[in-house]
């Protein structure tokens, strides 16, 4: 028993980029004479022998699924099957929507050792720890498991780096048992645009989050948007609450900032989620009364204050 | 026809917390307890079905826990769920989210209901798996991260969409009885009123024991778990350089910076 097999996430013909940080993950795991195989389940897998040819895979391994995207029962029995085949001691998956359907199903079934949203992996005195957050992110949790041979770790996306160089690993592919799904996947569908604004291009956004408290004030912050030239944008509990548009979210489920150069969330505690979506960012100024909120520790510059008080001063100077 | 709906009570830091002695969690008298945030979704989801619903649909709340867990229950029960159970025996300290899901399966059998529901994740731990573990310990058809459905208790399938990443959504048809675990948004949770929590008062929650759902102690706590706490601690804090002063200084500096920015993309 030795190795790590890495799953590869896809989603309508394309490899999701958390697929290659988890090659990243794996180099960091390696112990001398470990093999890394890495899988990829579709119901075209060849397609992406390509863009998994990369430093540090030692084997590609295609599974071929009779559902062309994401199905857990098809996951859960091919994976299942792979792993008995296997026998790896450590399976690296994405911590993401598709992996929250199957992997507790999968190492509840098979008593996988188990931990998710895993940020860093270490081998401390021969054992592998993980080390995940706690109570809203406001500790790290260390944690092993005793007794497994097997151990399924979902990774945090935008941790590792993804190998660039290319190389050419051993190809096999691997026959899935014929599966019985018990749920058939439709279509697909863009969240409606709501308004015509595009976050993911905006240079300079001002983030309102559930700091503002009511409905009512979030024209004063419109206001203060449009006076610094900002695009205004949200965090989830203002977006589900209907106050603006689900297309001004930011975040993991709304859309990434990707063009921002700054950003001033205000009133934004920092839930991971809404870290997916802006901690690049070069500038991030936070104004926030909880000097504990995560959002600081992402931020360049820190207020600790009214977010009322600083908004309507910051307005008069523009 | 019945829904079950398993709920958390979670469990905030005080603002100054310590870590317990033996290093491996936050010292109780720092947590502040409250009913998970995705959970109470999910209670409106199943209530809402019930409200829709031609044939008498009865809700069911259920949670792993000492007895200050009632107080959830209780949250729960005031907004419209019928009846709670709660399973506690010292033996569960110390459990994972796989174990807490082994009791949440047992609870399903002896419950047998139509549909069970869970939320996503919870706000203190956010393994976003308890929900999805009972599902794959019942062999029952599962989905992650609903965040639309369609579903009148009783039939044989229903029709939702889970909230994949970058907001897209796709939509899936399962097979029922079903666990799905619910998003933030996917309804808007009422306010319990004072009657409905007078009323909630007189609601029965059930106190259950690991014999009462077939469990032995073996089955939870760390011996039934798939992992383990090693260590807890508090990580550096973040790197944000403060801008001290009043609001008006403050504020001054944010311009600069903003001003800066501009001056950068002229």
């Amino acid at each position: 028993m030795s190795g790590i097999l890495v799953i590869a996430e896809q989603r309508r013909a394309e490899l999701r980029p958390v697929s290659l940080e988890l090659l990243g993950a794996a180099q960091s795991l390696r112990q001398p004479g470990d093999t890394v195989a890495v899988a990829v389940l579709s119901s075209s897998p060849e397609r992406f022998i390509g863009p998994l040819s990369l430093a540090g895979v030692d084997e590609i391994v295609t599974v071929k699924t009779a559902a062309a995207e994401f199905d857990p029962d098809t996951v859960e029995s091919a994976l299942g099957a792979l792993i008995a085949a296997r026998q790896p001691q450590v399976v690296l998956i994405a911590h993401s929507v598709d992996s929250f359907g199957y992997a507790a199903a999968l190492a509840a079934r098979l008593k996988l050792g188990f931990a998710t949203d895993v940020f860093r992996t270490e081998r401390i005195d021969g054992e592998l720890v993980a080390t995940r957050g706690g109570y809203g992110q406001k500790v790290s949790v260390e944690v092993d498991f005793p007794g497994r041979s097997t151990v399924l770790l979902a990774i945090r996306g935008n941790v590792f780096k993804a190998p660039e160089q290319a190389s050419s690993p051993q190809v096999s592919a691997f026959e899935a048992p014929a599966v019985q799904s018990r749920a058939q996947g439709r279509e697909f569908v863009e969240l409606s645009a709501g308004d015509d604004v595009d976050m993911t291009a905006a240079e300079f956004i001002l983030t309102i989050g559930r700091g503002i408290g009511e409905e009512a004030k979030v024209p004063q912050f419109r206001e203060l948007a449009d006076a610094v030239g900002a695009t205004l944008g949200c965090s989830r509990p203002i977006a589900d609450a209907g106050w603006l548009p689900k297309s001004r979210q930011v975040g993991q489920s709304g859309k990434t900032a990707s063009a921002c150069k700054l950003y001033i969330a205000m009133g934004v505690s920092g839930a991971i989620q809404h870290l997916a979506g802006m901690k690049h960012v070069s500038t991030i100024v936070a104004v926030n009364t909880d000097a504990e909120a995560s959002i600081f520790g992402v931020a360049k510059y820190g207020i600790v204050g009214d977010i009322f008080e600083i908004a309507e001063e910051l307005r008069r100077l523009f | 026809m019945k829904i079950l709906v398993a709920v958390k009570q979670v469990a905030a830091l005080d603002e100054d917390f310590e870590i317990r002695a033996d290093g491996r969690d936050v010292e109780a008298d720092f947590l502040i307890r409250d009913l998970n945030e995705w959970d109470d979704f999910s209670v409106e989801e199943a209530v809402k079905i019930k409200e829709a619903s031609a044939d008498p649909v009865e809700v069911v709340v259920a949670s792993v826990g000492p007895d200050d867990v009632d107080e959830s229950l209780r949250k729960c029960l005031a907004k419209g769920a019928d009846r709670a159970l709660r399973v506690w025996d010292a033996a569960i300290e110390g459990s994972d989210s796989i174990a807490i899901a082994r009791v949440l399966a047992a609870i399903a059998r002896r419950e047998a209901p139509d549909m069970l529901f869970a939320g996503v994740q919870s706000s203190d731990q956010s393994f976003a798996s308890t929900g999805i573990a009972a599902a794959g310990l019942l062999g029952w058809p599962h989905a992650a991260v609903v965040s639309a459905l369609t579903y009148a208790p009783g039939a044989k399938s229903a029709v939702f969409r889970r909230e994949l990443e970058g907001g897209l959504l796709h939509e899936v048809e399962i097979q029922c009885p079903a666990v799905l675990t619910i998003q933030l948004g996917i309804n808007t949770p009422r306010y319990a009123s004072l009657r409905s929590i007078k009323q909630a008062a007189a609601k029965p929650i059930e106190v259950l024991s690991l014999a009462d759902i077939a469990l032995g102690a073996g089955d939870v706590g760390e011996a039934g778990s798939l992992s383990r706490v090693r260590r807890m601690y508090i990580p550096d804090k973040g790197r944000a350089q403060l801008i001290e002063g009043d609001a008006a200084q403050q504020a001054a500096r944010l311009a600069e910076i903003i001003r800066e920015f501009k001056g950068a993309q002229a």
